[in-house]
């Protein structure tokens, strides 16, 4: 084995400069492929960041203004969401999983502790809503069925908030004042794509009795039990047609109901990713075949030199295999070797990006949502290395052949 | 008969260029006994060249049959050539035909390479044989380094090396002057006397003279196989 490889090296070694640049085309291939895949992944991974703080099978309704006349009623009228909907969604609607109201008040509310207040837009909700707006309770607990029941005057902050009013002391248990009514904070949330939110959330029944909220609902969250776009799609306009029913406009009126499908958008930018990335394969494969073409030609220009050389083998025993062998190791070994320090570099440069988005990240956590952790991940590096085997058994293939075909006496009588 | 090493009966080669067929080997009858040395002398397009390439086993012939060491050798395929030349057929050839970026130890050893010898075993061989013929100072010297003379001596050493039946030379003091081609000669006589067959090609009268029979070519058949009375008186005077 040694041996063989003893071989090898001799024979590149002699031809340094010419070695170094056939392998040049098929280094530059394998590192354009590896950064363009870390990219593909990098912007993908920042697209299904967005995602992080939300259900992937969540669908969320606002009320609009009708913009058609239906059934004798004027268009421009304003769609108010009540309980009733909620109510009503939750019993009737088949594929409902979690369903919430919100209820989102007319203006920013001060939030006192001590002397420390600020404003801030408090949002009224339905425990389910953690299960949709996906939060994390860093401290304490969510709102629950029994604060609804009782309409408990409890409140969950978000760390920002906490950090804000209340600095190092714990804050569970304590009261702040909302809008001048006293609430405890039961909880700390914190929000896994946006460490920054403002946070603040009470008991929907709470908000409605305490801030004249009636039995209004500003909009409406709901999970499903369906993974597929489909299945969701269809859910979606089911719950369309029925608040067309109830709020009396046409169900095609596009502008009386605001709708995010999240499935929806999630399936359409993977879809999108997975053809850039196809994309970036066929780029990757046609620049890799060009480096093979490069390595193939040297190769056949090597055994023409070596006609000679390959004669006196031949005449001391080297059977047709050896020969093939020899010339087919020898451009596997260039092939591999320069497929090697093409990934080794490509992998290099998308560690060091990423260690540099890391830095930019904390100061900036913007950057997270476009582009975040460009990185070949294993299988691609797997892949990799099994098309540059490939690429160099297809690169000596013709050499190969060309050198076993060398007849003894014509190469030996070759001056 | 048995202590032939090489039996060639009835032998015909023609080389077919296109349309052309060239008629080079017409009916070559030939028997070789082991340990002889034998020179092929003829003038250019005699057919000697041919002969030793079917000899080497380095081209097939079109009729007739070549007997070595009573195997037949017909058209075989190169892997099977390939080793029989390896086993049995040494070569030396005018030109050295050394391999330019190995060094003498190297070059020696590359037969056992392909007998799959480890590299330190056939290196010590081949060192062994470079002692014998006095270079074991210049074993890792590449073929750039050396002189026509030595550079034939690593050739002879490459072709004893694994213990050959048989030594083709063509024209091996072609390239050399007088005085080294003396000193060639006298290694290949030394060879011979170990019970090697050594068939030289040449057109050198003095050469042919060293040995102890020469087959004359013309035109593609044997004119003559004559023993040469020289060499007996030598022989008797030797021991």
């Amino acid at each position: 084995m040694i041996d063989y490889l003893e071989e090898i090296l001799s024979t590149l070694k002699k031809n340094k400069l010419r070695t170094i640049m056939t392998g040049f085309s098929v280094a530059w291939g394998i590192f354009m492929l590896i950064i363009l895949l870390g990219s593909g992944n990098g912007l993908q991974n920042g697209m299904e960041f967005n995602f992080r703080n939300i259900a992937k099978n969540a669908i969320q309704v606002w009320p609009g203004r009708t913009s058609e006349n239906f059934e004798g009623l004027g268009k421009g009228r304003r769609v108010q969401f009540t309980n009733e909907d909620y109510d009503l969604i939750k019993r009737d609607l088949p594929g409902i999983k979690d369903i919430t109201g919100r209820l989102r008040l007319m203006s920013d509310v001060a939030i006192t502790y001590n002397d420390e207040y600020a404003n801030y837009t408090v949002t009224c909700v339905m425990p389910e809503f953690i299960n949709i707006r996906l939060m994390e309770v860093v401290k304490g607990r969510f709102i629950n069925h029994i604060d609804i029941k009782e309409n408990r005057k409890v409140i969950t902050l978000s760390q920002y908030i906490v950090d804000m009013l209340f600095k190092d002391i714990d804050p569970i248990g304590k009261y702040v004042k909302v809008g001048g009514i006293y609430f405890k904070v039961v909880g700390v949330l914190e929000n896994p794509s946006y460490k920054q939110s403002k946070a603040a959330i009470i008991p929907i029944t709470t908000g409605q009795k305490v801030f004249n909220g009636a039995n209004r609902i500003s909009s409406l969250a709901i999970t499903t039990t369906s993974n597929t776009a489909e299945g969701n799609k269809r859910i979606e306009d089911e719950i369309k047609a029925f608040l067309a029913k109830r709020h009396k406009f046409s169900a095609s009126d596009d502008e009386a109901l605001y709708v995010t499908n999240t499935l929806e958008d999630f399936k359409r930018s993977q879809g999108i990713f997975n053809g850039i990335r196809m994309f970036v394969w066929i780029i990757g494969i046609m620049t890799i075949i060009a480096g093979i073409v490069g390595v193939s030609n040297i190769m056949i220009i090597l055994v023409k030199e070596r006609t000679k050389e390959i004669g006196i083998r031949k005449a001391l025993g080297a059977t047709p295999w050896s020969v093939i062998s020899l010339v087919l190791s020898e451009s596997l070994f260039i092939t591999a070797f320069a497929g090697l320090v093409g990934m080794l570099t490509g992998m290099g440069l998308l560690h060091i990006a990423s260690v540099v988005l890391s830095n930019i990240a904390e100061y900036n956590d913007k950057i997270q949502f476009i582009f975040f952790n460009p990185s070949a991940n294993f299988g691609v590096a797997i892949s990799a290395t099994i098309l540059l085997v490939i690429a160099g058994l297809l690169a000596g293939f013709v050499p190969a052949r060309k050198a076993a075909g060398i007849k003894p006496i014509e190469a030996l009588h070759d001056e | 008969m048995s202590d032939s090493i090489i039996r060639v009966k009835a032998l015909h080669k023609s080389y077919t260029n296109g349309n052309n067929s060239l008629h080079v080997l017409k009916g070559i009858d030939m028997d070789i006994r082991k340990g002889e040395l034998v020179s092929i002398m003829g003038s250019s397009g005699s057919g000697k060249s041919t002969l030793l390439n079917v000899l080497g086993i380095l081209d097939n012939y079109d009729e007739g049959s070549y007997y070595l060491d009573n195997i037949l050798i017909s058209k075989m395929n190169e892997t099977k050539a390939a080793q029989y030349r390896n086993k049995y057929i040494g070569f030396v050839f005018q030109s050295f035909n050394l391999i330019s970026f190995k060094n003498a130890m190297e070059n020696v050893a590359l037969p056992l390479y392909y007998q799959k010898v480890s590299r330190k075993k056939r290196n010590n061989i081949a060192l062994e044989y470079l002692e014998r013929m006095g270079l074991r100072d210049r074993a890792y010297h590449l073929p750039s380094e050396l002189s026509g003379g030595q550079k034939q001596r690593i050739a002879i050493a490459r072709a004893l090396i694994s213990k050959p039946k048989i030594i083709l030379a063509d024209e091996p003091t072609g390239a050399l002057d007088s005085q080294t081609s003396s000193e060639v000669v006298e290694i290949l006589k030394e060879v011979n006397q170990t019970g090697i067959a050594i068939i030289i090609v040449t057109h050198e009268n003095e050469v042919a003279n060293q040995t102890q029979r020469i087959i004359r070519l013309r035109d593609g058949v044997i004119e003559s196989s004559k023993i040469n009375s020289a060499f007996d008186i030598e022989h008797i005077k030797s021991t």
